[in-house]
């Protein structure tokens, strides 16, 4: 009934999607299996993409031919770039989504791809002969053979769903958990954890009174994600802010002996950047309010997002709090909120290409190796399918440096230290973050893929060399073309800039703090003719390079000192405690973590530089 | 930014301590250049290898620091594989010093313990076995370390440290409070709140590598100088300090001709205590040698101990004199001897000038009147400042070297913020410092302790 196929991948979601598509992309043949085909691509939690570092991480996965950026420009309701008034690496595009517009335009654009088959069954087990996977087993016993496995199981692997003192087995609100698998893995010697996260009630747009509330409305001139042409998004829809108060949390603590995290019912470890409401009220007692916002699932339902507002307790204990938020007196609940306990396996059983280490040709994404969040999940998805089809082609992996992507933050982060909470991505855990920007990501990483082979990149690629050249193009006008005091001093002025006494160069006034092109082009007439000729686009990612070109000239040097200890691999098989002269906790945490090369051991915490300096002496490279 | 091997090391290879001489090392590709441009002699860039050559070391204001003899050794055929110079310089820790200040302020670093022999292996002039050797070479300097490192730690350096690491990590989670979480609903921090944060981490700083001056006076002693005019009673006041007979004493003005070096211990610091020749027009050849020497000696002097005589010096005299020997007034104490021969003089008359009176400290050396607390004077000069019994001292240079480029990204970050440059950039700034700090400690991994901090202090998560 099944040819023998490439990539099998697993789960359907965030991850599960970019796999096949990658994978597909690459060349490979791909089977998708989802336990329900009404639920690919399904946005489990919040209606929204991007955000701080995450909306960098959608741009990322765009750059590299995955398909969540282009799904989020045609179906959002709300954009906004966040961040504006810090720095350029700060930027962070964010989108509010209709979310069962987005589900319908994921599975459309798998349908579109002919590389990939579909196939609604749960997986129980991975068929495994002599260390490499040969394919999966499904529920009901079918055999289907593969090259390649990835498993993108998100919170299904033995979830269990907590509504106050109720607990019930389940992947999702209305949908089953997924059995076995954790359990074959554990026997072939992998190390499972459990986690939990949770999501807030959604309740009954009709039933609120928005006049209660702040409005937030996207932005005048909203861009998108993709580095491809999608449309620009028309009839924005906003989103509205509204606080609990005093009586709210009253309410709420009444509920507290019934709540499974109080009362130690769930055990797994939940994020602390994405606490429940009753964690935020027992943490912070002396804060009187709490912001929540309140969103849209889509244009063409009621249904609403309590944004701010998770929660594990009882269900009706949660809707009498509900009902004391401003603009919520007559609110009719959907569902409520729940909390979610499910296993991941630590990620430091893989390698940097999300392959295990255990097991060949057997890759790990998403939730199941204990992250949290869309973009998170997608650009894991991506790596891990194009680094399926890479293996079964006995190609070196797809690598991301940490200097080169979000992506590669990630997964060095997860892979050299593992997680504790689910791992959620913030810009302040990239070192290099001045270049890990949203505006150039394109430049980043679709040359890199592009060479790879990824099918769907030469548009893009094409793009990224035009506008290469004209950034150079306009470095060079600026750096070469002088300009009077008299046209320039207005402008300063306005500024409080220090007026210019004689002719300069245009880069050397731009490199000015406050100064923008923008303002120098208002200023200049024959600036503004020059720079007419290119796109918003370009003329952004030029004045960023200009501007900021000393930090970012910083960033890179230390980047480059740093690869060459990335160069210097370290065996698995370095036995640790046999090296006196290291440090007791460094010869422990090495053991453990096992990292693939000094520079992994350098980030490692406890690992002093002294430890580097005999590990490299150790390492006859 | 620590672990790299291109850039050019160098460090003293001789015991530390007095010898006669001190070989001092360069290794990299800009090894040659950079001694080249401070040596007056042969090219060396156009020497070959495995030569000797005498010359001079000139500072960069072109004036003569030493006469050395440098050797050549160029890569491959050197111990590192590398382009290596070997300055043999004279055995003064102030010669070898001021060579190691002229070579890291053109960007060259000192070199990490067992540098040397890390780049050798690593530029495969050793095999693994040799390596292995070398690598239980290292052991046994981190057995070293380890007890410098316990000794510092009692010391509360480390304590300090740690608590400086958490100012900072404080610091920069209000920094990155408002780039990841500028959509949450929590108070950010002003600018001048900031700023006077920085402010204080930055003070903590200054007084850490302002410790250092006394954690270097432990180890190798405080140069303090004796001068004054011809028997004025310098000498015997160098006696009454040592409380032997040292010096050549006599009532003969002129009797010192040369410098007289005598180290006095006191609470615990070393003062290496230099008596001069007094300062007077002279009268012969040897003796114009003498006087010019002993300015020479002052000028390099921690502190300058100014002896006068006052049954025959004018305050105008005394205060020509302080002029003309020109060290810093925080630094110098001014002694009036003899006043047992004029137990009338009034101390106050000789405070003119930049003298305070406080720091003329009346005394008869030779009956040994008010010694003691002219004692107690030069140890308070070393211990002024930040540093009092019981803080952190720093010692080693490393340290130093670390705390100062610490103190550099912090000042940098203070500007930015005043400059109104945004957060992401500041932030880079902290992170450095932050890294500095971290190759004292160890503790590289700041992010978790970042966000660790935001989670802690705010409520963060719709």
């Amino acid at each position: 009934m099944f040819p023998e196929y490439d990539v099998i991948v697993v789960g359907a979601g965030h991850a599960g999607c970019e796999a096949a598509v990658a994978a597909a992309n690459m060349g490979s043949k791909v089977l998708l299996i989802t336990m329900n085909m009404q639920t690919i691509a399904q946005m489990s939690c919040n209606p929204a993409m991007g955000g701080v570092a995450k909306g960098q991480i959608v741009r990322e996965v765009d750059a590299m031919g995955g398909y969540s950026g282009i799904v989020t420009d045609h179906t959002m309701i709300q954009f906004r770039m966040l961040n504006l008034s810090k720095g350029p690496a700060m930027w962070s595009p964010r989108a509010q989504s209709d979310r069962m517009a987005f589900a319908l335009k994921w599975r459309k654009m798998l349908e579109d791809n002919h590389s990939i088959d579909f196939w609604q069954e749960m997986v129980s087990s991975i068929i495994v002969k002599n260390g490499v996977v040969k394919g999966v087993r499904t529920s009901m016993g079918i055999e289907i053979m593969s090259k390649a496995v990835v498993l993108t199981n998100g919170t299904f692997l033995n979830g269990v769903i907590h509504i106050g003192e109720k607990r019930f087995g389940g992947g999702r609100a209305g949908e089953k958990s997924a059995t076995g698998i954790t359990e074959q893995l554990t026997e072939l010697g992998f190390e499972a954890g459990r986690m939990k996260t949770g999501t807030p009630a959604r309740i009954d747009g009709r039933s609120l009174d928005y006049s209660a509330m702040e409005v937030q409305h996207g932005d005048e001139n909203p861009t998108g994600f993709s580095f491809t042409d999608t449309p620009r998004l028309e009839n924005q829809i906003p989103c509205h802010i509204t606080y609990t108060n005093e009586k709210v949390h009253e309410i709420l603590r009444t509920g507290f002996e019934f709540s499974p995290m109080f009362a130690g019912r769930i055990q797994g470890r939940g994020p602390r950047y994405c606490p429940s409401i009753e964690d935020k009220i027992d943490r912070f007692a002396d804060k009187e309010r709490h912001q929540l916002f309140i969103e849209p699932e889509g244009r063409d339902t009621c249904e609403i997002y309590v944004n701010g507002f998770s929660s594990s307790l009882p269900e009706d204990v949660q809707y009498k709090a509900m009902t004391y938020i401003p603009g919520f007196k007559n609110v009719k609940m959907f569902r409520p909120g729940y909390a979610i306990e499910y296993d991941y396996f630590p990620p430091t059983q893989l390698q940097m290409s999300l392959e295990t280490r255990l097991v060949k040709n057997l890759f790990f994404a998403g939730q199941i190796n204990g992250t949290t969040g869309y973009e998170e999940a997608a650009c894991q998805g991506l790596i891990a399918g194009v680094n399926a089809h890479l293996a079964i082609h006995d190609l070196e992996p797809l690598v991301l440096a940490r200097s080169e992507a979000y992506a590669g933050v990630l997964i060095d982060d997860l892979v050299t230290k593992g997680t504790e909470e689910p791992y959620r991505m913030f810009t302040s855990r990239a070192e290099y973050r001045i270049l890990l920007r949203q505006d150039n990501a394109d430049i980043r990483l679709t040359p890199l893929l592009h060479k790879l082979g990824m099918h769907n990149l030469d548009e893009r690629m094409a793009r990224v060399e035009e506008k290469l050249k004209n950034i150079s193009l306009i470095r060079k006008h600026f750096t070469e073309t002088g300009v009077s005091p008299d046209l320039m001093n207005g402008y300063l002025r306005e500024l409080g800039s220090a007026p210019l006494n004689q002719q300069v160069k245009l880069a050397s006034v731009l490199s000015r703090p406050m100064v923008s092109m923008h303002g120098m082009m208002d200023a200049v007439p024959a600036l503004k003719h020059y720079l007419s000729a290119f796109d918003d686009e370009t003329l952004n990612l030029a004045e960023i390079e200009m501007k900021y070109e000393g930090y970012i000239q910083k960033e890179r040097e230390m980047a480059e000192k740093m690869s060459r200890l990335e160069d210097v691999r370290l065996l698995d098989s370095f036995d640790y405690h046999k090296i006196s002269s290291l440090s007791f906790e460094a010869r422990e945490k090495l053991s453990r973590l096992r990292p693939r090369t000094i520079g992994q051991a350098s980030r490692i915490s406890g690992v002093t530089p002294s430890d580097i300096s005999v590990l490299l002496i150790h390492t006859g490279r | 930014m620590l672990y790299s091997f291109d850039d050019t090391i160098i460090a003293i290879s001789t015991a530390p301590g007095v010898g006669a001489i001190a070989v001092i090392r360069l290794s990299g590709s800009r090894a040659i250049e950079l001694a080249d441009k401070y040596f007056k002699g042969k090219n060396l860039q156009k020497a070959a290898s495995h030569t000797l050559h005498f010359g001079q070391l000139m500072t960069k204001t072109d004036e003569i620091l030493d006469e050395v003899v440098v050797g050549l050794f160029k890569a491959p055929n050197s111990y590192t594989r590398e382009d290596v110079v070997e300055i043999s310089c004279h055995g003064s820790p102030y010669i070898q010093q001021q060579i190691i200040g002229l070579f890291l302020a053109d960007g060259v670093r000192l070199a990490t313990p067992g540098e040397y022999t890390m780049r050798a292996f690593l530029n495969g002039r050793m095999d693994l076995s040799q390596a292995e050797a070398v690598a239980d070479l290292i052991a046994a300097e981190s057995a070293t370390g380890h007890q410098i490192a316990m000794r510092q730690m009692r010391g509360g350096f480390s304590d300090e440290l740690s608590g400086l690491r958490e100012e900072l990590v404080n610091f920069a989670s209000l920094i990155e409070l408002e780039l990841d979480f500028g959509e949450e609903d929590v108070e950010f921090a002003n600018r001048s709140q900031l700023v006077e944060l920085l402010e204080k981490i930055i003070h903590t700083i200054d007084g850490m590598i302002y410790s250092f001056e006394l954690g270097n006076a432990i180890k190798n002693g405080v140069n303090t100088v004796i001068a004054g005019r011809p028997n004025a009673g310098k000498s015997t006041l160098l006696n009454a300090l040592l409380n032997e007979e040292r010096a050549i004493v006599s009532e003969i003005a002129g009797t010192t001709r040369d410098t007289i070096e005598e180290v006095l211990i006191l609470e615990g610091i070393r003062f290496r205590l230099i008596d001069t020749a007094g300062i007077r027009e002279a009268q012969d050849q040897i003796e114009a040698i003498g006087v010019r020497k002993t300015f020479e000696q002052a000028s390099k002097a921690s502190i300058l101990i100014y002896v006068f005589d006052v049954t025959e010096c004018s305050p105008e005299q005394v205060h020509e004199d302080l002029e003309k020997l020109n060290h810093p007034n925080e630094k110098t104490l001014v002694i009036a001897n003899k006043m047992d021969l004029n137990p009338y003089a009034k101390p106050e008359n000789y405070a003119i000038g930049s003298v305070s009176v406080d720091n003329i400290i009346t005394a008869s050396a030779i009956h040994k009147m008010n010694i003691p607390y002219l004692m107690s004077r030069i140890t308070s000069l070393v211990k002024s400042g930040e540093v009092t019994a019981g803080s952190t001292i720093i010692s080693n240079s490393r340290h130093l070297e670390s705390l100062t480029a610490a103190r550099e990204s912090l000042h940098k970050a203070k500007e930015n913020i005043q400059a109104g440059v945004t957060g992401d950039f500041i932030a880079m700034d902290i992170r450095n410092a932050l890294y500095h700090i971290g190759s004292i400690t160890g503790k590289i991994d700041v992010d978790q302790d970042i966000l660790g901090t935001i989670f802690g202090r705010f409520c963060i998560g719709k």
